[in-house]
Protein backbone atom coordinates (compact mmCIF):
# COMPACT_ATOMS: atom_id res chain seq x y z
CA UNK A 1 0.00 0.00 0.00
CA UNK A 2 1.30 3.65 -1.07
CA UNK A 3 0.82 5.79 1.38
CA UNK A 4 1.38 9.85 1.12
CA UNK A 5 2.07 12.04 3.57
CA UNK A 6 1.57 15.85 3.04
CA UNK A 7 2.56 17.99 5.61
CA UNK A 8 4.91 20.95 6.03
CA UNK A 9 6.52 19.92 9.18
CA UNK A 10 9.43 17.20 8.00
CA UNK A 11 9.39 16.47 11.98
CA UNK A 12 5.79 15.48 11.69
CA UNK A 13 5.99 13.67 8.12
CA UNK A 14 8.83 11.67 10.29
CA UNK A 15 6.95 11.11 13.30
CA UNK A 16 4.01 9.53 11.34
CA UNK A 17 6.13 7.94 8.89
CA UNK A 18 7.00 5.72 11.92
CA UNK A 19 3.65 5.25 13.13
CA UNK A 20 3.32 3.69 9.66
CA UNK A 21 6.34 1.83 9.50
CA UNK A 22 5.51 0.26 13.07
CA UNK A 23 2.21 -0.85 11.27
CA UNK A 24 3.83 -2.40 8.41
CA UNK A 25 3.75 0.56 5.55
CA UNK A 26 6.92 1.19 4.20
CA UNK A 27 5.63 2.70 0.77
CA UNK A 28 6.03 6.12 1.74
CA UNK A 29 5.52 9.04 -0.63
CA UNK A 30 6.06 13.21 1.25
CA UNK A 31 5.26 16.13 -0.15
CA UNK A 32 5.61 19.71 1.85
CA UNK A 33 2.61 22.00 0.33
CA UNK A 34 -0.37 20.93 -1.21
CA UNK A 35 0.79 21.83 -4.52
CA UNK A 36 3.96 19.86 -4.64
CA UNK A 37 1.08 17.20 -3.14
CA UNK A 38 -0.92 17.86 -6.21
CA UNK A 39 1.83 16.78 -8.50
CA UNK A 40 3.07 13.70 -6.61
CA UNK A 41 -0.75 12.59 -6.57
CA UNK A 42 -0.95 12.60 -10.49
CA UNK A 43 2.66 10.64 -11.02
CA UNK A 44 1.63 8.12 -8.43
CA UNK A 45 -2.03 7.58 -7.66
CA UNK A 46 -1.08 6.76 -3.60
CA UNK A 47 -3.97 4.37 -1.64
CA UNK A 48 -4.15 6.40 1.45
CA UNK A 49 -3.33 10.05 2.01
CA UNK A 50 -2.75 12.20 5.14
CA UNK A 51 -2.96 16.07 4.89
CA UNK A 52 -2.62 18.94 6.72
CA UNK A 53 -4.50 21.84 7.02
CA UNK A 54 -2.40 24.82 7.13
CA UNK A 55 0.20 24.78 4.18
CA UNK A 56 2.33 26.98 2.37
CA UNK A 57 1.60 27.28 -1.35
CA UNK A 58 -1.94 25.42 -1.21
CA UNK A 59 -4.16 24.07 1.99
CA UNK A 60 -5.03 20.76 2.82
CA UNK A 61 -8.59 21.85 2.49
CA UNK A 62 -8.19 22.98 -1.11
CA UNK A 63 -5.96 19.85 -1.79
CA UNK A 64 -8.78 17.73 -0.62
CA UNK A 65 -11.82 19.56 -2.77
CA UNK A 66 -9.39 19.23 -5.87
CA UNK A 67 -8.71 15.66 -5.51
CA UNK A 68 -12.51 15.21 -4.59
CA UNK A 69 -13.49 16.35 -7.96
CA UNK A 70 -12.05 13.44 -9.95
CA UNK A 71 -11.29 10.91 -7.11
CA UNK A 72 -14.34 9.90 -5.04
CA UNK A 73 -12.43 6.69 -3.38
CA UNK A 74 -9.05 7.45 -2.14
CA UNK A 75 -8.42 7.67 1.83
CA UNK A 76 -7.97 10.96 3.00
CA UNK A 77 -7.34 11.94 6.48
CA UNK A 78 -6.77 15.28 8.18
CA UNK A 79 -4.20 15.61 10.59
CA UNK A 80 -4.01 19.19 12.03
CA UNK A 81 -3.98 21.49 14.12
CA UNK A 82 -7.40 22.85 13.89
CA UNK A 83 -9.36 21.41 16.28
CA UNK A 84 -13.05 23.34 16.29
CA UNK A 85 -15.85 21.43 15.56
CA UNK A 86 -16.39 23.95 12.54
CA UNK A 87 -13.44 22.89 10.53
CA UNK A 88 -13.86 19.03 11.45
CA UNK A 89 -17.59 19.78 9.98
CA UNK A 90 -15.72 21.84 6.78
CA UNK A 91 -12.98 18.94 6.22
CA UNK A 92 -15.63 16.61 6.48
CA UNK A 93 -17.58 18.37 3.75
CA UNK A 94 -15.07 18.43 1.83
CA UNK A 95 -14.37 15.05 1.28
CA UNK A 96 -11.90 13.62 3.93
CA UNK A 97 -12.60 10.14 5.70
CA UNK A 98 -11.22 10.70 9.17
CA UNK A 99 -9.77 13.40 11.35
CA UNK A 100 -6.27 13.67 13.44
CA UNK A 101 -6.22 16.56 15.54
CA UNK A 102 -2.36 17.45 16.41
CA UNK A 103 -1.05 16.87 18.97
CA UNK A 104 -1.48 13.25 18.86
CA UNK A 105 0.02 9.97 20.21
CA UNK A 106 1.12 6.90 18.40
CA UNK A 107 -2.23 5.07 19.17
CA UNK A 108 -4.37 7.60 18.28
CA UNK A 109 -2.84 7.76 14.50
CA UNK A 110 -2.59 4.41 14.07
CA UNK A 111 -6.21 3.66 15.35
CA UNK A 112 -7.74 6.46 12.76
CA UNK A 113 -5.64 4.93 10.19
CA UNK A 114 -6.73 0.94 10.48
CA UNK A 115 -10.63 2.92 11.69
CA UNK A 116 -10.34 4.52 7.72
CA UNK A 117 -9.16 1.22 5.56
CA UNK A 118 -11.29 -0.99 7.82
CA UNK A 119 -14.49 1.22 6.69
CA UNK A 120 -13.14 1.70 2.78
CA UNK A 121 -12.63 -2.22 2.95
CA UNK A 122 -16.07 -2.77 4.48
CA UNK A 123 -17.49 -0.51 1.82
CA UNK A 124 -15.97 -2.36 -1.24
CA UNK A 125 -17.09 -6.03 0.17
CA UNK B 1 -5.54 41.57 26.77
CA UNK B 2 -8.17 39.46 28.81
CA UNK B 3 -6.55 37.27 30.90
CA UNK B 4 -9.22 34.75 30.35
CA UNK B 5 -8.01 33.68 27.38
CA UNK B 6 -4.58 32.81 28.92
CA UNK B 7 -5.78 29.27 30.67
CA UNK B 8 -6.57 27.91 26.78
CA UNK B 9 -2.49 28.52 26.46
CA UNK B 10 -1.62 26.77 30.04
CA UNK B 11 -3.89 23.84 28.58
CA UNK B 12 -2.16 23.82 25.47
CA UNK B 13 1.10 23.80 26.22
CA UNK B 14 0.50 21.05 28.81
CA UNK B 15 -1.12 18.98 26.54
CA UNK B 16 1.27 19.21 23.91
CA UNK B 17 4.82 19.43 25.73
CA UNK B 18 2.90 15.87 27.16
CA UNK B 19 1.86 14.11 24.17
CA UNK B 20 4.63 14.99 21.37
CA UNK B 21 7.54 15.38 24.04
CA UNK B 22 6.72 13.40 26.48
CA UNK B 23 7.72 15.49 28.67
CA UNK B 24 5.09 17.28 31.98
CA UNK B 25 5.51 21.20 31.95
CA UNK B 26 4.88 22.81 35.54
CA UNK B 27 3.28 26.45 34.57
CA UNK B 28 3.45 29.06 37.04
CA UNK B 29 1.17 31.89 37.41
CA UNK B 30 0.98 34.39 34.59
CA UNK B 31 3.01 37.88 34.72
CA UNK B 32 3.08 40.79 32.14
CA UNK B 33 6.20 40.27 30.15
CA UNK B 34 9.34 42.04 30.35
CA UNK B 35 10.94 43.03 26.90
CA UNK B 36 14.15 42.53 28.90
CA UNK B 37 13.33 38.91 29.18
CA UNK B 38 15.24 37.89 25.81
CA UNK B 39 15.53 34.14 24.43
CA UNK B 40 17.62 32.79 21.87
CA UNK B 41 15.02 30.86 20.26
CA UNK B 42 11.59 31.72 19.63
CA UNK B 43 8.81 29.95 17.73
CA UNK B 44 5.93 32.02 16.18
CA UNK B 45 2.61 31.87 15.45
CA UNK B 46 0.30 34.92 14.25
CA UNK B 47 -3.75 35.53 14.82
CA UNK B 48 -6.30 36.91 12.68
CA UNK B 49 -9.52 37.30 12.52
CA UNK B 50 -11.80 37.95 15.51
CA UNK B 51 -8.56 38.06 17.58
CA UNK B 52 -5.32 39.24 16.31
CA UNK B 53 -2.00 39.05 18.07
CA UNK B 54 0.47 36.34 18.32
CA UNK B 55 1.90 33.13 21.21
CA UNK B 56 5.58 33.04 20.90
CA UNK B 57 7.55 30.47 22.78
CA UNK B 58 10.78 31.47 23.86
CA UNK B 59 13.72 29.31 24.85
CA UNK B 60 16.94 29.33 25.79
CA UNK B 61 19.30 27.41 23.51
CA UNK B 62 19.92 24.24 25.44
CA UNK B 63 16.76 24.02 26.12
CA UNK B 64 14.98 24.31 22.80
CA UNK B 65 17.48 21.88 21.55
CA UNK B 66 16.89 19.29 24.82
CA UNK B 67 12.81 19.69 23.66
CA UNK B 68 13.11 20.13 20.13
CA UNK B 69 14.92 16.11 20.28
CA UNK B 70 12.61 15.27 22.33
CA UNK B 71 9.62 15.88 20.38
CA UNK B 72 11.64 14.83 17.23
CA UNK B 73 12.64 11.43 18.53
CA UNK B 74 16.54 12.59 17.14
CA UNK B 75 19.48 14.66 18.62
CA UNK B 76 18.87 18.09 17.22
CA UNK B 77 20.95 20.93 17.70
CA UNK B 78 20.61 24.77 16.49
CA UNK B 79 22.57 24.08 13.62
CA UNK B 80 20.66 21.11 11.51
CA UNK B 81 18.26 20.80 8.87
CA UNK B 82 15.20 20.45 11.00
CA UNK B 83 15.64 22.22 13.96
CA UNK B 84 13.53 25.14 13.78
CA UNK B 85 11.34 22.91 11.85
CA UNK B 86 10.32 21.34 15.30
CA UNK B 87 9.69 24.28 17.40
CA UNK B 88 7.75 25.96 14.64
CA UNK B 89 5.76 22.64 14.73
CA UNK B 90 5.57 22.63 18.47
CA UNK B 91 4.32 26.39 18.30
CA UNK B 92 1.88 25.52 15.56
CA UNK B 93 0.35 23.28 18.21
CA UNK B 94 0.15 25.18 21.13
CA UNK B 95 -1.66 27.88 19.45
CA UNK B 96 -3.89 26.13 17.19
CA UNK B 97 -4.60 23.71 20.76
CA UNK B 98 -5.28 27.24 22.37
CA UNK B 99 -7.29 28.88 19.53
CA UNK B 100 -9.96 25.57 19.51
CA UNK B 101 -11.18 27.15 22.88
CA UNK B 102 -11.68 30.54 21.89
CA UNK B 103 -15.29 29.37 22.08
CA UNK B 104 -17.61 32.02 19.93
CA UNK B 105 -14.42 33.17 18.23
CA UNK B 106 -13.06 32.94 14.30
CA UNK B 107 -9.45 32.85 14.71
CA UNK B 108 -7.01 31.88 12.12
CA UNK B 109 -3.47 31.10 12.88
CA UNK B 110 -0.36 31.87 10.89
CA UNK B 111 2.17 29.25 9.30
CA UNK B 112 5.55 29.43 12.17
CA UNK B 113 8.10 31.51 12.35
CA UNK B 114 11.03 30.62 14.27
CA UNK B 115 13.57 33.48 15.38
CA UNK B 116 16.90 32.07 16.25
CA UNK B 117 19.69 34.68 18.16
CA UNK B 118 21.28 35.11 21.42
CA UNK B 119 19.05 36.80 23.68
CA UNK B 120 16.99 38.55 21.64
CA UNK B 121 13.09 39.82 21.77
CA UNK B 122 10.19 39.62 19.19
CA UNK B 123 7.95 42.74 18.63
CA UNK B 124 4.37 41.76 18.02
CA UNK B 125 2.91 44.93 15.60
CA UNK B 126 -0.55 43.43 15.43
CA UNK B 127 -0.94 44.40 20.02
CA UNK B 128 -2.21 47.87 20.39
CA UNK B 129 1.01 49.79 22.61
CA UNK B 130 -1.03 49.88 25.77
CA UNK B 131 -2.62 46.60 25.68
CA UNK B 132 -0.39 44.02 28.17
CA UNK B 133 1.71 41.14 26.58
CA UNK B 134 1.57 38.40 29.58
CA UNK B 135 4.10 35.80 29.58
CA UNK B 136 3.02 32.00 30.85
CA UNK B 137 6.64 30.96 32.96
CA UNK B 138 7.05 27.43 32.24
CA UNK B 139 9.26 24.85 33.84
CA UNK B 140 10.26 21.28 33.22
CA UNK B 141 13.21 18.58 33.54
CA UNK B 142 14.77 19.82 30.37
CA UNK B 143 14.73 23.38 31.88
CA UNK B 144 12.84 26.48 32.52
CA UNK B 145 11.34 28.39 29.32
CA UNK B 146 8.11 30.70 28.91
CA UNK B 147 5.17 31.41 26.35
CA UNK B 148 4.61 34.66 25.96
CA UNK B 149 0.95 35.76 24.71
CA UNK B 150 -0.11 39.19 23.00
CA UNK B 151 -3.42 38.93 22.11
CA UNK B 152 -6.48 41.78 21.28
CA UNK B 153 -10.12 40.62 20.78
CA UNK B 154 -11.69 42.54 18.09
CA UNK B 155 -15.04 40.91 18.24
CA UNK B 156 -17.52 40.91 21.24
CA UNK B 157 -17.70 37.44 22.92
CA UNK B 158 -21.05 36.05 23.98
CA UNK B 159 -19.76 33.72 26.52
CA UNK B 160 -16.44 32.97 29.07
CA UNK B 161 -14.42 30.25 26.93
CA UNK B 162 -14.97 26.59 28.33
CA UNK B 163 -11.22 26.10 29.33
CA UNK B 164 -11.88 29.33 31.74
CA UNK B 165 -11.87 27.69 35.02
CA UNK B 166 -8.63 26.12 35.15
CA UNK B 167 -6.09 28.14 36.03
CA UNK B 168 -2.35 28.03 36.60
CA UNK B 169 -0.70 27.08 39.36
CA UNK B 170 0.39 30.39 41.57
Amino acid sequence: MKIMLVDDSRTIRNIQKKVLGELGYTEIMEAGDGVEALNLYKQTTPDLMLVDWNMPNMDGITLVKTIRQTDKNIPMIMCTTEAEKTRVIQALQAGVNNYVVKPFTAETLSEKINQTLAKLQAAKS
Amino acid sequence: MDVKFINPFVMAIRQVFKTMANTEIQVQKPKVASPNEGCDVSGVIGFSGDATGACILCFPKEVACKLASSFAGVELNIGDADFADAIGELANMVAGSAKAQFIGLEVSISLPSVVIGTHHNVAVTTQPSNAPRLQIPCSCSLGDFHVEVAMVVNKKQTAPTAAATSGARS
